[in-house]
């Protein structure tokens, strides 16, 4: 979690930044004139700060949860990988053309048990972002996390993925290298793999580029992240033909964890921190690990027909239709 | 280069500036110009068509008897479920199934139009019911399974009846030991469906993942255009992948592509010849050529 000083906030969480400044001039006053006690001052505003970070939450349009999957502070994968699992091995490239820094992965311990790590990978600053562009892979990317997928299961250890995209990279040399067909391959791959496969959208699940590694046995989103076929604004420029429709696009897709679960389209919600998973990553992680843990521990009591047969079971009953006899 | 299409307009459910809207000053044919052959007998005599490529012009039944491919410049016009199924089945003897699954408006979800609107004012404007169609015939005496998409339902657009009804092809051709081909033809993703028209692409890829063990071949025909969802699920999942030449296939739109990378693409882009040139095709073949090939290559994994 960043320090207070750094910490950055979205337009709704301006009540908290100024309880924040709040609390900087009464700490500043303490300094200032010891002999009085601020602390009651100060422990009453701390405790605004929770409150407010809960009432915020409470009260979310899809529109600001979908910044707040995108909040600068957010945990990314690699965070999680820090806070969830230790011993982590990060393995680079496909074997083909290049490293794809929009996806990393590799093994590590949870708790005494190893299992495959994957996920998208987005900067934490300017630069980085950059060198991770946004988040967005190239076929290279999918093409590595296939590579680590089958490598997990030829070790027979368990595979979990972290998505967080805003959509797989829509550039020239992505299609050159068959983009669709690398998503593709990966959906497909990923449907028959014989280890447990638990995926986790942590910030943004933006279509074909997020599914690419969303095949699983259980998928999970955390309580502030979304997952739907395309980027509200994209909908929006698409179907509104503006720009501007983002917000009602973001409600009309219905692209919340409450939704996905409502719909059976996702197996569980974890809960974040008061305010979303910036205002700590321990807590966080901490939150997803029994998720993960016990998930791997029930699959792994299925033999691997069952666990792909349900898998496949379970993403065809997907779909909504009136079916009339005639 | 040729024209700049809008597809993602089909996508929205509207006309788009595909070639049919772009010919307006020929007069349309009612439920849109090359594809219903419900439509067929009452075509007008001298109803004319123009080829969007060369601009050569004739009349729709003298393209027709051409199998909508110009003579002069071979461009393949767009052509309909219908018409696929006239050129690859025997005797045009074929029986069209799964029509009963319908979609329905489950999120009610509203655009410009809500989403029930929009299919019921497609449902009236055409006789297709909806962006695919799954047809069972024989090709030179063999059984097959075709799955054509529609381009002028909502373009062509992948939404649960597509996913269910490409569902149930997969079971007959597993059940009847006949090979499957999914002619596609379509913009992407029905985003009036959010994440379940996402979900139809792990759901297609699990019952192709069924027919591959089942060892029955499975053939993606990509006709133009082909992109989004059906690129990144099963229009590459073929045993083989094969086009017809001129299509545009790919992921990502050439619109958000140009945005993107903030340049001109090269002239062919995404075309099935660039394809084919860097690994993504088994083969481009011609239309008039198709059932032939199709023939020969069934007849080449079964014997």
């Amino acid at each position: 979690m960043p320090q207070d000083k750094n910490r950055q906030y979205l337009e709704f969480e301006k009540p908290i930044k100024d309880l924040f400044e709040e609390i900087e001039v009464q700490l500043h006053n303490a300094q200032k004139n010891p002999k009085i006690d601020y602390s009651v001052t100060i422990n009453q505003l701390q405790q605004s700060v929770l409150q407010k970070r809960t009432e915020i939450t409470q009260n979310l349009t899809p529109w600001q949860r979908v910044q707040l999957s995108r909040h600068p502070d957010r945990p990314y994968t690699l965070k999680y990988i820090d806070k969830v699992f230790t011993d982590f091995v990060e393995l680079y490239g496909d074997r083909n053309v290049k490293d794809d820094k929009a996806m990393v992965g590799g093994f590590a311990s949870l708790d005494g048990k190893t299992v495959m790590v994957v996920g998208h990978q987005k900067g934490i600053n300017t630069k980085m972002r950059q060198y991770r562009n946004f988040g967005m892979a190239n076929p290279e990317g999918y093409r590595k996390a296939l590579r680590l997928f089958r490598l997990a299961e030829k070790f027979n250890k368990p595979i979990v993925t972290f998505i967080d995209t805003p959509g797989a990279y829509p550039g020239m040399e992505a299609e050159e290298r068959g983009q669709g067909e690398a998503i593709a391959r990966n959906i497909y791959e990923m449907m028959r793999l014989k280890v447990p496969v638990i995926c986790v959208i942590i910030g943004e699940g933006a279509s074909g580029g997020a599914l690419g590694i969303g095949v699983g046995d259980r998928v999970f989103m955390m309580e502030n992240s979304w997952y739907t076929v395309i980027s509200p604004e994209n909908c929006s420029s698409i179907l509104w033909r503006s720009w501007d429709q983002k917000e009602k696009a973001a409600e009309q897709l219905k692209l919340t964890a409450g939704y996905m679960h409502e719909f059976g389209l996702i197996d569980g919600i974890v809960p974040e921190p008061a305010g979303g998973a910036h205002w700590d990553y321990q807590e966080s992680a901490n939150n997803l690990k029994p998720f993960l843990k016990n998930t791997i521990e029930y699959l792994e009591t299925l033999d691997p027909e069952t666990r792909i047969q349900q898998r496949i079971e379970k993403f065809n009953k997907m779909g909504f239709w009136d079916e009339t006899k005639s | 280069m040729r024209h700049e299409e809008d597809f993602e307009a089909n996508l929205a459910g509207e006309d788009g500036k595909s070639e049919e809207t772009k010919n307006s000053w020929f007069k349309r044919i009612k439920k849109g110009i090359l594809t219903s052959t419900a439509e067929k007998k009452e075509t007008p005599e001298g109803l004319w068509s123009k080829c969007p490529e060369c601009g050569y012009i004739c009349t729709v039944n003298d393209l027709r008897e051409q199998l909508f491919v110009c003579p002069k410049c071979n461009y393949h016009h767009r052509i309909g479920s219908s018409e696929y199924f006239e050129i690859l089945f025997d005797d045009s003897q074929y029986e069209v199934l799964f029509e009963e699954i319908r979609a329905k408006d489950f999120l009610g979800f509203t655009d410009l139009k809500s989403y029930q609107k929009r299919l019921e004012e497609t449902w009236k404007k055409t006789d297709i019911t909806d962006s695919i169609r799954v047809g069972k015939g024989k090709v030179k005496g063999e059984d097959l399974v075709v799955a054509c998409m529609d381009f002028e339902f909502i373009g062509g657009s992948l939404g649960s009846v597509m996913g269910e009804r490409i569902a149930r092809a997969v079971d007959l051709s597993i059940q009847i030991k006949a090979p499957l081909m999914i002619i596609c033809k379509s913009g992407g993703a029905r985003m009036m469906e959010s994440a379940f028209s996402l979900m139809q692409l792990a759901k297609v890829s699990g019952k192709l993942s069924q027919l591959s063990d089942a060892k029955i071949p499975y053939i993606s025909f990509l006709t133009d255009p082909s992109f989004g969802g059906i690129s990144a699920s099963f229009g590459m999942l073929g045993d083989l992948n094969i086009a017809e030449p001129g299509a545009l296939i790919g992921f990502a739109g050439p619109r958000v592509i140009k945005e993107t990378i903030k340049k001109d693409l090269p002239e062919g882009f995404q075309r099935s010849e660039f394809l084919l040139e860097h690994g993504f095709l088994d083969f481009i073949v011609q239309r008039k050529e198709l059932k032939d090939k199709l023939a020969t290559v069934f007849s080449l994994f079964k014997n």
